[in-house]
């Protein structure tokens, strides 16, 4: 059997032993445990020198239509299951005792995890966009019954924001299958990757244009980006993990996979937009960030403005931007996956995010206050962190397209180097907010971060720190998926 | 054992000395304290070695970053004679600093963050010493943002010293975003990052470019070295532990950002515009902060200005754009003096029961006689008392510009005259005259782990500036020599300007009980401090603010509700599903998949 099919189905099975009567969160764990290991496995045993896409399989499902299950795996693919595994099995360790529905809880992280390895994994666009859909419900589920605060509303704006996302991307997919000759359609990337190279097929770039917006919004490109604070502040911390730190990349992987290859020339005529919305992204949410007076909305805008860095990535259009855009996807999945493990931690024990009402927290909270500033400092590209390695990569390839892109680009350089100043004023803000300055008598008396909670959380900082000192490791699996 | 492995041992050991602190001996007092010494005497043990061995040349290079195509970010050591000085700097007193905190740090808690910290502290020091590339320097020039972060930030549960943990790290954040715009501006130009590469492409620059990438590399420095206008983060350092303020005042952090100068020194000689830039730059620097010194009551206070002004010296010499060594000449022998100051300081303070207040002291010359006798050595050698180790490096920088830029010149006297007096005004207040409270009174003599220390600073404060050193330490660096034609008038000045500095203070604060002159501009820092707040407060917090309330009532109001309301049918029928309804999901979700395969079926 495919290892694959296996790391898709995995989840699935479980979710059916969780409705049959086994106990959720074992079970759970378990396929989430052995899901971690394959991955690694994969990750380790894919031959770089061969390179290319491996262990392909294909299923004919409804061949008259076109439509096939094709699995595949490159080196991009495998850093991407190798980050989802690594976050959905932390967001399922770092889940709190749930009261009500803890089957259908855990059920619904089950699927998102299936979706998102489906989605990476899938080499036929159509199937890459339905597992991707199959992991978004369950994403709206999760808000809307276990979130906090306004989750109603939170839930609903998601809902209809990724649900009119997706049926742009939808459309945009659709355009690109109807617009081939009818002799050649099909939705294989490989085939499509062909065509486009051999020049055989050249998409209309309007197409590109829909699919920009769609997979864009699914990653909260500004101007579409204002369901995300607002989700993440209502989602229970595993959610927000899960959606944060892996699901959001869909949109990132999609351009890479799909408008990359098919749309270079596009991509090329409306780059200066992508360099303005990202401009947007780094620069004027970076601001927004600064202006939140929560912890959740800080680390839900900031997650925002860190995608500029990695549309700056793929705006630059060139090696080693894309190596950077690659590194930054894994990194900040870390990274944000373990600052919303943390920011549910302080939220059980105190009730509130609120800096106004917070303070002096490292008292009686020391580790999680230790394991606070390791996230703070990854997110705000300490060298040491992955985050570091990408920013940089994208910095010095953003740099190089200078020459092709002109005045846009050093603007776009300039802010993106001053973001690294923004988000060390927030970032830092919070810590200090948090954790420093005295302590007020209520919050004496909390209990520190749990044995669990604790391991799930270093579980995101070790492959964070390892590629930090050891980029190679990720970047020889990136580049493996950029043409040579 | 070969040259490469040593400058590896020397980086590698306080780096595992901080992870082992951090991982294993958090519990023991002694073993984190044991190994953070021990860490630093390998690393002091190494720098010897490399000093005493002469070597010259590049070691075990390897890429951190390999993309294929001849893109690599590697990460290599550099030896040579000026970071061989360098390392004997930073390795010697590193290991005086972290044995003097055995003593100091005793009665405090978070011991083991401590020490890590200073571990951290020297490990990224020494990475930027011994880097030989941009980007290199940039990693270890982080970390050392990182580490005075945690250092300072030390008494985390103070909201001063919390917020001046936070002030210096985004300070240093905001002078490394030139740093890093001079590196990519650099390596587009000359396609490379390491130091050798762009200084053998000098000649290929436009001038234009050359000064901006000098420029924009040397904010590097005004952030970490404290210079106008990002010098505000320094004095709000000395909320840190006082052996801190002595590592950070003396050997690493402010000594980063002139050694950066000296490493990139054949860029400034080669680009007259950064250079006067620079200079200017420094000149401002040394007269401001030595007028700030005057009006500071706090012990530590003083001191911190007083590095403001001395680091304005380097960076000005370094202007001057006349030699490497004239800098990094002032650089060493400030080092020993002023690491020696902090430490008598942090000596006096714990002898007063954490007293910081020169204007509560008085009379410790008896209480505190030996902390009395390493002050002074220091003190003489910072005012540039002739014969003492101070007088040597600042005089030649002076002398350097008399011959080459008289504005720069009397901004340097001006300030050399003002050294003698804010030290002298120092030590008739805390030292001579009668006690002025309680705990002057009751002061006692600190441990000998603490005055040992002090002696072994007291010596080369006094002797490191005569010939030997100077050939010694710098002949490999770049020329000493005092300009040819200096008219006798000149060296009468800087007698004078010592003279007149010590003497007025001395007719004015002796036996005084409160400042007789107090001045409201000085004591609010020319109220800087006060307007960076307000900006930081009104005009980045405003504009935060502004795009805060676009953000909440433009883009998500009006453009996402509105377009809600353009496609009402699609919330009309939305509407029928409860959010939280599985099957109202499934059925959704159902529904599109068949949409999409009659849209295919119609297509085929």
């Amino acid at each position: 059997m495919s290892p694959l099919l296996l790391l898709i189905l995995l989840p699935l099975v479980a979710s059916l032993l969780i409705t049959v009567g086994a106990n959720p969160r074992r079970t759970a764990l378990g396929a989430a445990f052995l899901n971690l290991v394959l991955s690694i496995v994969l990750f380790a045993r894919y031959d770089l020198h061969q390179g290319g896409w491996q262990l392909v399989s294909e299923w004919h499902v409804l061949p008259q239509l076109g439509i096939n299950l094709i699995l595949g795996a490159d080196g991009l693919t495998l850093t991407m299951l190798l980050l989802s595994t690594l976050v959905t099995f932390s967001a399922l360790w770092v889940a709190p005792k749930i009261e009500k529905q803890e089957g259908l809880y855990y059920i619904a992280l089950l699927f998102i995890s299936a979706g998102v390895i489906g989605a990476f994994s899938s080499l036929d666009i159509l199937f890459l966009y339905s597992f991707h859909e199959l992991a978004l419900i369950p994403t709206f589920l999760l808000i809307g019954i276990w979130g906090s605060g306004d989750r109603q509303a939170a839930a609903w704006k998601a809902t209809i924001y990724l649900g009119a996302a997706s049926f742009v991307l939808l459309i945009g997919l659709l355009a690109l299958y109807i617009s081939m000759p009818a002799e050649i359609r099909t939705f294989d990337l490989r085939t499509l990757n062909q065509l486009a190279a051999s020049g055989a097929f050249t998409p209309a770039p309007w197409i590109y244009l829909i699919l920009l917006v769609g997979f864009g919004t699914l990653v909260s490109i500004f101007p579409f980006h204002s369901w995300a604070p607002a989700a993440y502040a209502s989602a229970p911390a595993p959610a927000a993990m899960l959606h944060a730190g892996v699901l959001k990349k869909f949109g990132l992987y999609g351009l890479i996979r799909i408008a990359l290859p098919l749309f270079p020339g596009a991509m090329h005529d409306f780059n200066g937009l992508l360099i303005l919305l990202l401009i947007g992204n780094i620069g004027y949410i970076g601001y927004v960030t600064v202006a939140q007076k929560r912890l959740d909305w800080t680390v839900g805008y900031s997650s925002v403005m860190h995608m500029g860095y990695i549309f700056l990535g793929l705006a630059a259009m060139n090696l080693i931007s894309f190596n950077g855009a690659g590194m930054l996807m894994f990194a900040h999945g870390l990274s944000v996956a373990a600052a919303f493990a943390l920011c549910g931690e302080i939220r059980q024990r105190t009730g509130t995010l609120d800096y106004a009402e917070l303070g002096g927290l490292a008292k009686s909270l020391p580790v999680l206050g230790l394991l606070f500033g390791f996230v703070t400092m990854a997110s705000v590209g300490l060298p040491g962190f992955a985050n570091f390695a990408g920013e940089i990569l994208v910095f010095f390839g953003a740099t190089y397209s200078i020459a092709a892109y002109g005045n846009l680009m050093i603007i776009a350089i300039v802010i993106g180097v001053w973001g690294v100043v923004i988000s060390a004023i927030y970032m830092l803000r919070a810590y200090r907010n948090i954790f420093w300055g005295p302590i007020a008598a209520r919050w004496e008396t909390l209990t520190d971060i749990s044995l669990t909670a604790r391991c799930s959380v270093i579980l995101l900082l070790i492959p964070l720190i390892i590629a930090g000192f050891y980029p190679q490791f990720i970047l020889n699996m990136v580049a493996s998926a950029l043409p040579r | 054992m070969n040259i490469s492995i040593i400058a590896w041992i020397i980086l590698a050991a306080p780096l595992l000395a901080a992870a082992l602190i951090v991982l294993v001996t958090r519990t023991s007092k002694p073993l984190a304290a044991g190994l953070a010494i021990l860490s630093s005497l390998i690393a002091f043990v190494g720098a010897w070695i490399l000093f005493g061995s002469g070597v010259t040349g590049d070691y075990f290079g390897f890429n951190w970053i390999d993309l294929g195509k001849g893109f690599t970010i590697p990460i290599g050591l550099s030896i040579d004679s000026l970071s061989r000085t360098m390392l004997v700097i930073v390795c010697s007193i590193a290991p005086l600093v972290f044995i003097y905190s055995l003593g100091y740090m005793k009665e405090e808690e978070g011991y083991w963050r401590y020490f890590a910290g200073l571990a951290l502290f020297l490990f990224s020091m020494l990475g930027i010493v011994m880097a030989d590339n941009l980007v290199m320097m940039f990693i270890f020039w982080e970390l050392v943002g990182v580490s005075s972060y945690i250092l300072i930030g030390h008494y985390f549960r103070k909201d001063s010293a919390a917020d001046a943990a936070k002030q210096a790290f985004l300070v240093n954040r905001i002078g490394d975003f030139g740093f890093m715009l001079g590196i990519l501006l650099f390596w587009i130009t000359t396609g490379t990052t390491t130091f050798a590469g762009i200084n053998a492409a000098i000649g290929t620059l436009p001038p234009a470019i050359l000064a901006l990438a000098v420029v924009l590399i040397f904010c590097g420095t005004v952030g970490k070295s404290a210079q106008f206008p990002l010098h505000v983060w320094l004095p709000n350092s000395m909320e840190g532990p006082t052996p801190v303020s002595s590592l950070l005042h003396a050997a690493t952090m402010v000594a980063a950002g002139v050694y950066l100068l000296a490493r990139i020194f054949p860029l400034i000689a080669a680009s007259p515009d950064a250079a006067e830039i620079i200079a200017w730059i420094g000149a401002i620097t040394a007269l401001g902060g030595g007028i700030l010194a005057i009006g500071q009551d706090d012990i530590k206070g003083i001191l911190a200005y007083s590095t403001i002004s001395q680091l304005g010296y380097m960076v000005a010499g370094a202007g001057l754009a006349i030699s490497a060594a004239l800098p990094m000449f002032h650089l060493f022998t400030h080092a020993f003096f002023k690491c020696l100051l902090f430490l008598c300081a942090g000596s006096v303070i714990l002898g007063m029961h954490h007293e910081q207040n020169i204007w509560k002291m008085g009379g410790l010359k008896n209480k505190m006689p030996l902390t009395f006798i390493a002050y002074m050595a220091g003190m003489l050698a910072l005012s540039g008392c002739p014969g003492f180790s101070g007088a040597f490096s600042k005089d030649l920088i002076m002398a350097s510009a008399w011959e080459h830029h008289q504005a720069i010149f009397w901004f340097l006297v001006i300030a050399a005259g003002l050294t003698p007096f804010y030290m002298t005004r120092q030590a008739a207040v805390v030292f001579f005259g009668a006690p002025r409270s309680d705990a002057a009174r009751h002061a006692h003599e600190s441990p000998m782990v603490m005055i040992a220390p002090l002696f072994l600073l007291a010596i080369p404060s006094i002797v490191a500036g005569y010939g030997f050193f100077q050939h010694h330490f710098f002949a490999g660096v770049g020329s000493l020599e005092e300009p040819e034609h200096l008219p006798h008038i000149v060296e009468f000045i800087f007698l004078g300007a010592f003279v007149v500095g010590l003497g007025l203070a001395f007719l004015l604060y002796r036996n005084r009980a409160s400042d007789p002159l107090r001045i409201p501009l000085l004591s609010h820092r020319f109220y800087i401090d006060a307007i960076y707040d307000w900006a930081v407060a009104n005009i980045q917090g405003g504009f935060a603010r502004l795009c805060s309330f676009v953000d909440r009532w433009f883009i998500n109001g009006v453009l996402v509700q509105g377009s809600a309301t353009a496609v009402w049918f699609l919330g009309f029928c939305l509407r029928f599903l409860q959010v939280g309804n599985l099957q109202a999901y499934a059925f959704f979700f159902g529904a599109g998949v068949i949409g999409l395969i009659y849209v295919l079926l119609t297509v085929h």
